[in-house]
This record gives C-alpha cells, structure tokens and sequence, in this order.
C-alpha cells in the first residue's frame, strides 16, 4: 500500500511537452528522498484538459498541478510530498479557492462532463491489465459468456439505442444482428482506430488511456455475431497507441481473456493489430477492409455490405473505437441506465475534441444534447484574447462549419445534419474573426483532393473543380456565377460519390455559403478579405500619423518597397515611410519589425 | 497527392538485404502482407525505392504494379529519402486555423524547398503532416520525434538554429 499516488498524464498531448521524463525526474527525487515505497507514480492515459499539460494529479489529496516543468518537480516533492503542504502555485488556478481546494470535478471543464467512454482515462494504469480488471475490467465479458445467449447481447445493444460513433450514427446492434444472421465458417470483428479526421484525437485516447476496454468489447462483439477473429486497424501515426494495445493484446492473452476457451466456456476469440499508412479514405468501411486485406485502400459500392461480405468476403462488423468502449458498461449498467442519457434520436454520451481557438482545448464527453455554447463558453472556457467567437467546425472535412445563431441547437445526430453539418468522429475546432471562412473551405477542399483516392469521377474531379473556383475566389479572381456554378457542382458530387468521402467532402463549402455568403461575396465583389487571411487580398500599409520614420521596416524589407516621404506627423522628428503596393510582396516582415504598432493589414 | 520519385541512386547495403529478406519470410503466408512489409522496409531503408519495391514484390511473389500501387497509395511510404532532420508542419485543421500555414511557409522559405522535398545537402527535409494529435499544443511541428508546440513564425528560425551545427 501506498499512502500517495500521483498520477502523470502520459497520452499524447502531455507526452508531446515531456511528461514522461517528468515522471522519470519524480520517481528518481522519490528514491533520493527514501519516499518510493510510500509513494506511487502511475503514468496514465489522458485526462482531456490537454490545453493545460503536462498534468499531474496527486492523490488522497486530488491537488491538480498543470503546465508542470520538469524543474519543478524537486519542490513538489519535498514540500508536497515530503511536508504534506501543498505548492499552490503550480495548481490550475481554477481549482484554487481561498483557504481550500477545489475538487476537479468541480471545476467548469470538468463539471458538466459524464465520462463514459473516457471513464478510465486518466484513472489507470493502461499497460496494467490488473487495474482495469479493479474497475470492473472484463467483468461484461465475463456476464456475457456465462449468463447472456448472442441474441441476448444484440437485443441489449439494440435496447440502449447505441448508435455509431464514427460518423454516421448507424445503430451498433443492427450492425450486430445483421451480421449474426449469416451463416459462415469465419466471421470477422474489426475496429477502425484509423482517426483520419485533422483534430481529433478521441480514439487516440481511448487506446492509450484504456485498452482493455476495446479489447473486452470486440470479445463480446465476437461473441454476439459468432466470431471467433478481431482486428483493429490503427493509425501508425499513433505510435504510443499501437504500443499500449499491442501490450493489452499480450496482457489479456497471458491472463485467458483472449484465446481459446475463454472463461472456461469454449468460447474462442484473438485479435491483431494492422497499421494504416496514412489514407483518410481507410476510414469508409469498405475502403478500410480492402486496406487490412494489404491492398490499396479503396471503397468498394455496397451493397454487398460488409454484414454479408466483408473482410476475406466473410460477414463482418467494424466499429469505431469510441463505440466500442461503450459496450462493456452497457452490458454491466444495463441499456435502460445507457438510454436514459442523451436526446431521443441519439442516446449515451459523446466524446468531443476540441481545437482551434479555445482556452480549453482537449477532450470533453458530454451527455447527447448538450448545447454547443455550454462546450464551447462554459466546458472551453471560451475564446483566448478577447475575440468574438465566428464558427464552429464538427464532422471535420465532412462536415460544416456552425454559426453563433446555431450556438443553442442541442447536439446530436440529426440535429446536426439539419444544420448543415454532422457528428463525424466529434472533432470541433472553434473559429473566431481572425479566421476565413473561405479559406477555411479551401483548406478542407485541399484535404478531401488529396485524400481522394481517384476511384470515382465525381469526387476525383468534382472536389479538384470545387478547390480551383475556391482559389480564384481567395485571388480575387472570383465571379458571383461561381456561387451558382458551386452550389450546382457540390449537389452534384453529394449525389454520385461512390463512397462517404465524397458524399460529404462539398459539406464545407456548402454550409459555409450558406452562413458566411457575405464573406464570399466580400472576397468577389469588394476584392477583400475581411478576416485578413487571404494573403493576395490584403494590403499592408503605414498609418502616417504613427510613423516615427525609424525606418526598420524598409530595413527589413526583402523587396525593398518601403520609402521615405516628405510627410512628418505631429509630434514626430522624421518624416513617416509608405509602402508602394505595386511591389508589396504581402510577406508581413515589416508588420514584425514595427515597434510603433503603425503598420496594419486590411 | 503526386509522389515525388526521388533521383538519387539507390544504395543499399547486404545487411539492410538480409533484413529484409527476413522481413519477407516472416510474413509470407499472411495474405495482407504487402502493407506490412512495405512499412517495415521502409524502417530499414528509410524510404521505398523501385529497387526495394522489386525485391518485396518478388519475394511475396505479388506484381510489382501491386506493390507500387500500395505504397504510391498511401501517404506514409516515401519514395524520396528523407533528410537527416525531417521537419514535419502538422496542418490538422486546430494547428491550420492557429497559423500553423504561415509556420511552413517560412519554414519553406528559410530552407530554399517546397513541403515534401529535400536539402540539396541532405540535412532537411520538410513535411506537412496530418494531425498528430496533440491539439493542445497547437500549432506544432515534429524535427524527427523533437516535438516543438505553441508556435509562432518568429520560433522558426530559433529552431533551425538548433540543428544547423549538428
């Protein structure tokens, strides 16, 4: 037993600013200072408040040390854990109150949050299998083989109204009964861990944070539709994940919960792990099986659907990562428990990633429902620097950009697809004016060109058609019949992609002209970018009455295109400088230069 | 994305064969092995040329137009080496609306290349990467697995300093 234990966040985020040599530093201070039998260091997965690490929680206490530097942990040690007081200067300042100290869950990130799928993170050890199995770990596993028939386990899954995390929020337990129905001597249980989508990382976390339970509810799955094989096909970008899960893997196989005859009840089911290569297309289900199959990862048209041939042309289901961490406490809390959280449509609960420009960036599960201005002004903290909030982003280059007055419309499924938008995987990236929302388009179209993988017409030449009127647009170069011809375009590739990717790639720039319409025309008819991104829009000039004609800015100047006039402002000893627009190559060196603040864009 | 095919000769010692050679002969009776392969080749050389692409098509006995196919498919096989410090500018969508376009231009300034090229010295290559998944830190960009977060342009240059003498 130890009297302490501190908890060091080792997911990616805090790993990414040294966590683990902070846990190093810690364990060898402990040794120097004869505390190592009485206190514990537990590297853990991620606690979610990613915007504040490397984190750093110490227990019985529970004090919350953020932004911890590797130099601090010499002081944390003597005088948190040696002399029992507690370095309030390195707390999260939010959980700091005047004589005592704030539970973290107390606090606004936290508060609000229901942690299902996350329920472990951050809370145990993830290459300890004994931890998981202390909270209840395997437990469902266990209820399943010894006192549920298949049918049983699909009808609970049905009953809790689980629908996919992945994107299109199809029902997990159809997927399951379907795929129980055909007979066949092999069927596969596959998991896409293959987070393509830019900004989120909620997958991610659950495989570093808590493996097992993927493991537990692909078995169980294995169970449900009868069989006997899993794969999980992982992201090599995510290299601590791999690692984490191939040592479940080994972990659960040591200990009888994968392999043969499991729990004594002759029950069979092993899994491997397949690493992707980086191609967002892997994350269409077909697309992702050809790509296990070691091939190009190309979709192929359903049906047939993966129920009926799949993997190796045999019956398979494939969820994602967040669904699937959901079963276990499904089957243990039971599906009414499950169904009373959420919207009618959608129950349960969502893990959202949040980016961009928000104090609190990082993971927050939050019950379906929740409105977008309580994740992002309450649970987010809101916007850094003062700046007034533009849009919000979700479903990542599938889905569309939400604006302030959609700000109150309960998340779930359909609601946000009636706004134009969609869940995707729960990335949500918040905007603020300093953003385009053109170019924030073109940036999407970017994406969704060069992940195309060429299969079909309409979205290998549609999207490439869509970015080069996006570029005009953003050059100034764009015409007003370009919004129709757009507009008709991205019906066009919605209605004959072959697969999700390009079905739902014109999503950006739909739902961007359909709310930010003034900003395209800004950029058509005005030749302007009102946020300042769009660098062949903008001008940069010296406000005269500024200038103290210093002249470190046609110093700095590459093109030298900066000149002195014979205007001298009130108050100021030499005369102010001018830009020539003509020959301004729109670098923004002189900006950086100027002491004086008298260079501006617009 | 069109890959850039490198056009510096091949040069690949019998060890890195060997290697290989094992590689192959631990997957062989895996009927998705190409993909595996291809990534574990890709450990010991660095990078996939024509002349590793040959001998992992004709020691799993698949087309060599099968094993081009994969690795000019997905984005994590190289067909150009790498430089000796690979810089790689995420451009996930929350580093992207940081700034973090404005980071790789400079960075592409500063170095003389375009994203996906090389120094003619060898000593850099750039990259833009997908999200890495550390959004809290954004904008970040990775100088092989040094990860450096919450940037600004005028970190650039502080950071190519670090590993010009090296």
């Amino acid at each position: 037993m130890y009297r302490s234990n501190v908890l060091v966040c080792g997911g990616t985020g805090c790993t990414s600013s040294n966590s683990l040599q902070i846990a190093e530093k810690l364990k060898e201070e402990l040794k120097v200072k004869g505390l190592d039998k009485e206190v514990n260091v537990i590297t853990t997965g991620c606690f979610g408040l990613c915007a504040l690490g490397p984190i750093m929680v110490v227990y019985p206490e529970g004090s919350f040390y953020s932004m911890v530097n590797i130099d601090d942990i010499p002081e944390i040690v003597e005088e948190h854990l040696l002399k029992g007081r507690i370095v309030t200067r390195l707390l999260y300042q939010e959980t700091v109150e005047e004589d005592t100290i704030k539970s973290l869950n107390k606090t606004n990130f936290y508060a609000k949050q229901k942690r299902v799928a996350l329920r472990n993170c951050g809370v145990i050890d993830p290459e300890k299998i004994d931890d998981y199995i202390a909270n209840d770990g395997y437990a469902a596993l266990g209820k399943v083989l010894t006192e549920m028939t298949p049918d049983q386990v699909i009808q609970t899954i049905l009953d809790s109204g689980l629908r996919g995390r992945g994107g299109a929020g199809f029902p997990t337990g159809l997927k399951w009964k379907f795929a129980a129905a055909n007979d066949a001597d092999q069927k596969y249980v596959c998991c896409n861990a293959d987070e393509g989508d830019p900004g989120a990382f909620m997958d991610r976390s659950v495989l570093e944070g808590d493996p097992h339970s993927l493991i537990e509810a692909m078995a169980i799955a294995g169970y449900a539709i009868g069989a006997s094989k899993g794969r999980v096909y992982v992201r090599a970008e995510y290299p601590i994940a791999v690692k984490r899960l191939q040592i479940a893997i080994d972990q659960a196989r040591e200990y009888g919960l994968l392999g043969e005859d499991i729990f004594g009840t002759g029950f069979n089911f092993d899994m491997e792990l397949r690493l992707g290569a980086g191609a967002f297309v892997c994350g269409e289900e077909t697309a992702l099986m050809t790509s296990i199959e070691g091939k190009r990862g190309e979709p192929r048209p359903r049906p047939p659907f993966p129920a009926v041939k799949g993997l190796y042309q045999k019956p398979t289901i494939l969820n994602n990562v967040e669904t699937y961490a959901n079963i276990a406490q499904i089957i243990l809390k039971g599906p009414e428990w499950f169904a009373s959280m959420g919207t009618e449509k959608s129950k349960g609960t969502k893990v959202f990633a949040l980016g961009g420009k928000i104090n609190h960036t990082g993971l927050v599960e939050i019950p379906m429902g929740t409105t977008l201005r309580e994740i992002v002004f309450e649970i987010g903290g809101g916007i850094p620097n003062g700046k007034k909030f533009k849009a919000a982003q979700t479903g990542g280059p599938s889905g569309g950009c939400i604006p302030e007055e959609h700000l109150d419309v309960p998340i779930d499924y359909d609601n946000l697809l009636a706004i134009g938008s969609m869940m995707g995987s729960g990335g949500l990236i918040v905007m603020d004016e300093d953003n385009c929302m053109v170019d924030v388009a073109k940036f999407f179209l970017e994406f969704t060109v060069d992940e195309s993988c060429g299969k079909c017409t309409p979205c290998r030449i549609g999207t490439k058609r869509l970015l080069e009127m996006l570029e005009k647009i953003t050059k100034g170069q764009g015409t007003m019949e370009m919004l129709d011809e757009m507009e008709e375009l991205c019906e066009f590739i919605k209605a004959n992609s072959l697969c999700g990717l390009g079905q739902t790639a014109p999503n950006p720039v739909l739902s961007t002209l359909r709310y930010f319409r003034n900003e395209y025309l800004a950029h058509i008819q005005d030749k302007k970018c009102p946020a300042g991104v769009c660098k062949e829009l903008l001008e940069y000039k010296i406000e005269k009455d500024k200038c103290r004609g210093c002249g470190m800015c046609a110093r700095k100047c590459p093109v030298g295109t900066i000149f002195v006039t014979d205007y001298t402002a009130p108050g100021m000893k030499k005369p102010a400088y001018m830009i020539d627009p003509a020959k301004c190559i729109k670098c923004g060196a002189c900006m950086d230069t100027c002491k004086f603040k008298a260079i501006y864009k617009g | 994305m069109q890959k850039k095919i490198s056009s510096i000769p091949f040069s690949g010692t019998p060890e890195q064969e060997a290697k290989l050679k094992e590689v192959i002969a631990k997957n062989i009776d895996d009927p998705g092995a190409v993909m595996p392969v291809l990534q574990e080749a890709q450990e010991i050389y660095g990078y996939l040329p024509i002349e590793v692409q040959t001998m992992v098509a004709e020691g799993l006995g698949v087309p060599l137009e099968e094993v081009y196919g994969v690795s000019t498919f997905y984005s994590q096989f190289a067909l150009s080496p790498k430089g000796k410090y690979n810089i790689s500018v995420c451009l996930g969508t929350a580093c992207y609306v940081k700034g973090s376009g404005d980071i790789l231009n400079k960075l592409s300034e500063m170095l003389g290349i375009e994203a996906e090229e090389c120094t003619p010295d060898g000593k850099f290559s750039l990259t833009a990467c997908r999200c890495i998944g550390a959004c809290g830190l954004a904008p970040v960009l990775t100088v092989n697995d040094e990860v450096y977060g919450r940037l600004t342009v005028n970190d650039v240059p502080g950071i190519l300093e670090k590993y010009q003498d090296a």
